[in-house]
């Protein structure tokens, strides 16, 4: 055998080993995983010496796997009690960036972190609180299209989005996959916390066989929520999906649980533990498809964003920039702001008057605002109506121009496109945004 | 003595905001010859304690009441019961839970 024969010959045998080893490194670091070493003792000792985990609960801990939907108000702090007590794997879900607004109530991110991706900022502060924990991002906006991939990689499912439509793509990507379902959400001072799909108990879709209308849904962004709420609720969803992991008998259980920040009550309310007739949960899993059209179903996004409305023709409207011409040449104008008082009171254009938009129905208050149009004196103003970011604006208009003492008694109606938030952007970038 | 049925309506998870953000009533139905059902109270609810009428579709849909709220008679969702065609009794306590979706 030549030298050239003699070192292809040896590195073909280096290959192989190289492969065994690897083979024996991944069975080590499986063997060890299934066991806790000393520093897992050390660290986690408050909880094992519990009769509900002990060691076995503990190991079932660390080889667990849970994906978190939405690093949000829920996700946060869920994720944080869930790695700090040592869950093997936890994948995160978001297709967002961290935001100013999103700090009160969502404490895994920090303030140096905004404009960050929710799911890298996210992993950052896990892993500082426990490095030990495999994170796994998932920087996608999940759809039917992509769930299950996903799903099929872990044990539970917490549901910590905050729309109705990824709601039902969570719900039945979960019944196809046969995984359990711990689902929370928050609003304004209230909570709410169910768990589906759990050894044989309803689904999402048993008691919410027909969409709600978007009207009737709320959103942090408009509704307002205060961040202990999530909070408590995100907490819950730790607490049973820990349960669920270790095999605990006493998982919240076709149960509705409510919490009331405000009179700091909670109820529990029993749910029928039958499935309702033709529900997707009582198909084949292989029968179940998810690739409807969940939006149009819902008629609804699937975030909590912004929805623009077009109600108005474009000649009932003004840029914000008409506006700042309008004041430059000293205009004879009335600026309503529909808003809510209390957001009034946060910020408002220092010439603007406040009337909420339910207000305009009334004839007291109408006459009030006939009283300030009139004291124009001898000039026909013109009357704007001005909101956040330009629906309830349009709205205002549709509702003033019904009555014909006040079209009567102004040259033009129209309201300002883009609202407050657009006159930040393009006039005054003092103007706080919210 | 009064003959109506004294009962406790409730409305939660920010539904209260459609009865003057009062979440507990104290209620007496008036006796009728027919034996009080949740179908019979939904429309005396929205004739006697709904504030706005025009908002009347954030509450009921149909006969019925509208897609996310959920029923509860003494802490029992109202499908364990018959829903619409449960009987009230007195003292009972029917809460009315709008689900919510946010987070």
């Amino acid at each position: 055998m030549n030298n050239d024969e003699e070192i292809s010959l040896l590195s073909a045998e280096i290959a192989l080993l190289n492969v065994e080893l690897n083979k024996k490194y991944a069975l080590l670091k499986k063997k060890q995983k299934q066991c806790l070493t000393k520093l897992d003792i050390n660290r986690y000792s408050r909880q094992i010496i519990l009769p509900e985990i002990g060691v076995e609960g503990q190991k079932k801990l660390k080889t667990a796997s849970v994906l978190i939907i939405g690093v949000g108000g829920l996700g946060c702090p869920s994720s944080m009690y869930l790695a700090s007590a040592g869950v093997g794997t936890i994948g995160l879900v978001d297709y967002d960036e961290v935001e100013l607004s999103n700090l009160h109530r969502q404490l895994l991110h920090a303030q140096c972190n905004v404009g960050m991706r929710k799911v890298e900022s996210g992993k950052l502060s896990l892993n500082r609180m426990n490095e030990d924990v495999n994170i796994v991002v998932h920087d996608v906006q999940l759809d039917g299209h992509n769930s299950l991939d996903i799903f099929k990689q872990y044990d539970v499912i917490i549901d910590a989005s905050d729309n109705l439509v990824t709601r039902y793509i969570i719900n039945d990507t979960c019944v196809k996959a046969g995984k359990p379902l711990v689902s929370g959400s928050a609003i304004h001072c209230d909570g709410q916390l169910t768990v589906y799909n759990y050894k044989g108990s309803v689904c999402f879709r048993c008691l919410h066989p027909k969409p709600q209308s978007p009207e009737t849904v709320g959103n942090c962004a408009s509704v307002g929520v205060l961040g202990p709420v999530p909070g408590v609720i995100g907490v819950l969803q730790a607490m049973e999906t820990i349960k669920i992991i270790v095999d605990h008998p006493n998982v919240l259980h076709n149960s509705l649980l409510l919490y009331d920040g405000v009179d700091c009550e909670f109820k529990k309310i029993k749910l029928t533990n039958v499935k309702r007739n033709g529900c997707i949960c009582t198909k084949n899993p292989e029968d179940i498809t998810i690739t409807m059209d969940y939006e149009e179903f819902c008629g609804s996004k699937a975030n909590d964003k912004f929805k623009t409305l077009n109600l108005l023709k474009e000649n009932e409207r003004i840029t914000v920039l008409d506006l700042n011409e309008l004041i430059s040449k000293k205009n004879p104008f009335l600026m309503i702001d529909v808003r809510k008082k209390v957001e009034y009171d946060m910020c408002h254009l220092p010439f603007s008057i406040n009337i909420q938009l339910s207000d305009l129905k009334s004839k007291d208050t109408r006459s009030k605002l006939i009283e300030k149009i009139n004291s124009f004196s001898n000039m026909t103003p013109n009357l704007i109506t001005i909101c956040r970011r330009g629906n309830d604006s349009q709205r205002a208009v549709d509702e003033l121009k019904k009555y014909t003492e006040i079209t009567d008694n102004v040259k033009w109606i129209k309201d300002v496109i883009g609202g407050l938030h657009e006159w930040s952007m393009q006039v005054d970038e003092n103007f706080p945004i919210y | 003595m009064e003959k109506g049925l004294n009962i406790t309506t409730e409305f939660t998870s920010g539904l209260q905001i459609l009865f003057n953000n009062i979440k507990k009533h104290k209620v007496v139905l008036p006796e009728t010859e027919n034996p009080w059902t949740l179908g019979m109270l939904l429309f005396w609810i929205k004739d006697n304690i709904l504030v706005d009428k025009d908002k009347c579709d954030l509450f009921m849909k149909g006969n019925t009441v509208r897609p996310g709220i959920i029923v509860a008679v003494n802490d029992q969702d109202w499908e364990l019961l018959g829903d619409l065609k449960y009987c009230i009794k007195n003292n009972d306590n029917i809460t009315f839970i709008s689900t919510l979706h946010g987070g």
